[in-house]
């Protein structure tokens, strides 16, 4: 069977001159090498330079607000349920009078929290979220000394105020 | 006689230093050439373009644990690293790194010392520089270190002989064994251009087989059997660590430069350039044209080093039975065969 075009048929035949002289042999591997010398390299410099993220990259998430504000989740619990790593755990509170300019529904996710450790980055809790409210970022979640920091709470998660939707803090649904 | 002494301590302080720094920088060079080769970067971290690595690499080395195995031979353990660096150190007295300089009307030369049998001394030294790696691995009581050792001397010892041939060629038309005097006679003038008769023109064959044999006095790949690494764990130096083994390392970057240095000063005119006479002539003054001399000499020096670090990354090792076919059944008589051909033409013309 001939899986590539580069294979040669062995033959212990005499070597020529030349080949018994191997300084042509060398004086080629040397040019090869000098060739690879001045050759553009293709590192990244990893901490001044950095590749960007495939468009459906999936990272850390982030839990979105709306043009005025206000946070989309209505605390539903549909990520929740839809978690393959039952990473998610919400509280659910009912929205007061004059807390309308904070929240979009009458429910709201009082404690939202994602442990980090237990997460896949699969993606199912922004597929089943209904309200657009959470999204998988660019972002990565960092390394850190404690596994209780691993447990994202609303602190982390929430968009921050007066933040737009940018491509860099999380991305659209489906392009 | 005062200024005679402070002259040559100048001299050789200067040599002392440049020859360590570029051994310093050296280590750094082929790390970034061996990089370049394989596509990536090298070390860029430590200052631009990574100009304080070989600093941190040396200040690392002091930092670590000075080790000596239970059973080996203290003082031999100790001894061994020393002679590498003092051998390695010691040819330099006789390579001439320029013509003169005229100082307060007086003429400082810069060599330190022009000896009527400056090729055997170099020829000595280096013979005494295998002694460091012998006594370094039979001292290590450990038997990766003796194989290196071993194969260290066999290789050295085979190599000089076929080293030594093809320099008698070179004596044969040169006369002389000076290295000043030899140097000098490069500036003799080429099809009507000063400073560009170059033994290599006469010399080609000796010359490759000089460079062989210094690639493998150097132990440098193809030839670096005493320490292969993936036959003998480190060869000679296994069970060296900290400064000791920085010597050993290091001693060999020297050696490599002091055989660079040679290789330029025998083959390739040493401080000679073409025109050089000629920009004296035209009012260059005599120092600028001196200085040009040693700048060209170490960029031979560089570009030799260059192809020492050029072929590491190039080559496979040597099998040691390929390695012993090549020195005694191929060099040896092309090295006679050389010296037959300089005695005829020497004889015809």
């Amino acid at each position: 069977m001939k899986l590539t075009n580069r294979s040669k048929v062995v033959v212990n035949k005499e070597m020529t001159l030349a080949e018994k002289l191997y300084l042509p042999a060398i004086l080629s591997g040397m040019g090869i090498t000098i060739k690879h010398f001045f050759k553009k390299k293709p590192t990244i410099q990893y901490p001044e330079q950095k590749r960007d993220f495939s468009f459906i990259y999936r990272g850390k998430h982030v839990l979105k607000r709306d043009e005025e504000g206000r946070e989309n989740c209505t605390a539903c619990g549909l990520c929740a349920v839809s978690c393959p790593a039952e990473a998610i755990s919400i509280v659910a509170g009912e929205r007061k009078p004059g807390e309308e300019k904070l929240y979009r529904e009458e429910k709201y996710a009082k404690s939202y929290e994602i442990n980090m450790l237990r997460c896949i980055f699969c993606g199912l809790c922004e597929e089943a979220c209904p309200k657009d409210a959470i999204y998988l970022t660019e972002e990565l979640a960092p390394a850190n000394y404690d596994r209780s920091n691993f447990i994202y709470g609303k602190d982390k998660l929430v968009q921050p105020l007066g933040t737009s939707a940018h491509p860099k803090t999380y991305k659209p649904y489906k392009k | 006689m005062e200024i005679f002494l402070i002259d040559k301590i100048v001299v050789i302080t200067l040599v002392f230093a440049i020859s360590l720094v570029v051994a310093l920088y050296s280590t750094l060079a082929e790390r970034k050439v061996s990089g370049f080769i394989q596509d990536r970067l090298g070390p860029n971290r430590a200052g631009i373009f990574g100009i304080l690595q070989p600093l941190a690499d040396g200040g690392k080395f002091f930092f670590k644990e000075e080790f000596i195995p239970a059973n080996a031979d203290k003082f031999l353990f100790i001894l061994g690293p020393s002679i590498s660096m003092l051998t390695a150190l010691m040819t330099s007295a006789v390579i001439p790194w320029g013509t003169y300089l005229e100082v307060a009307g007086r003429a400082v030369t810069l060599q330190v010392t022009d000896i009527n049998i400056g090729l055997l001394y170099v020829f000595a030294v280096v013979s005494v520089g295998v002694y460091g790696i012998m006594i370094g691995g039979w001292a290590s009581n450990n038997k990766f270190s003796l194989l290196g050792a071993l194969r260290a001397s066999s290789q050295m010892i085979s190599y000089e002989i076929a080293m030594g041939l093809s320099i008698i060629a070179l004596v044969m038309t040169s006369g002389s064994l000076s290295i000043g005097t030899i140097v000098g006679q490069q500036t003799s003038e080429l099809f009507g251009i000063s400073g560009a008769s170059w033994n290599i023109i006469y010399q080609p064959l000796g010359f490759m087989i000089f460079f062989i044999c210094a690639l493998a006095e150097c132990n440098r790949t193809p030839f670096d059997l005493p320490e292969s690494e993936s036959e003998l764990v480190a060869g000679y130096h296994t069970e060296y660590s900290s400064m000791k083994l920085g010597l050993y390392l290091f001693a060999e970057y020297i050696n490599m430069f002091i055989s660079g240095a040679i290789m330029s000063a025998l083959y390739f005119g040493g401080y000679n350039f073409p025109f050089m006479n000629e920009l004296v002539e035209m009012g260059w003054s005599h120092n600028l044209v001196a200085i040009m001399g040693v700048g060209v000499f170490f960029l031979k020096i560089f570009f030799f080093i260059f192809l020492f670090m050029w072929i590491r990354w190039t080559l496979p090792r040597f099998r040691y039975d390929q390695l012993m076919n090549l020195g005694w059944k191929i060099l040896i008589p092309l090295a006679l065969f050389n010296i037959l051909i300089t005695g005829l033409f020497i004889l015809v013309f």
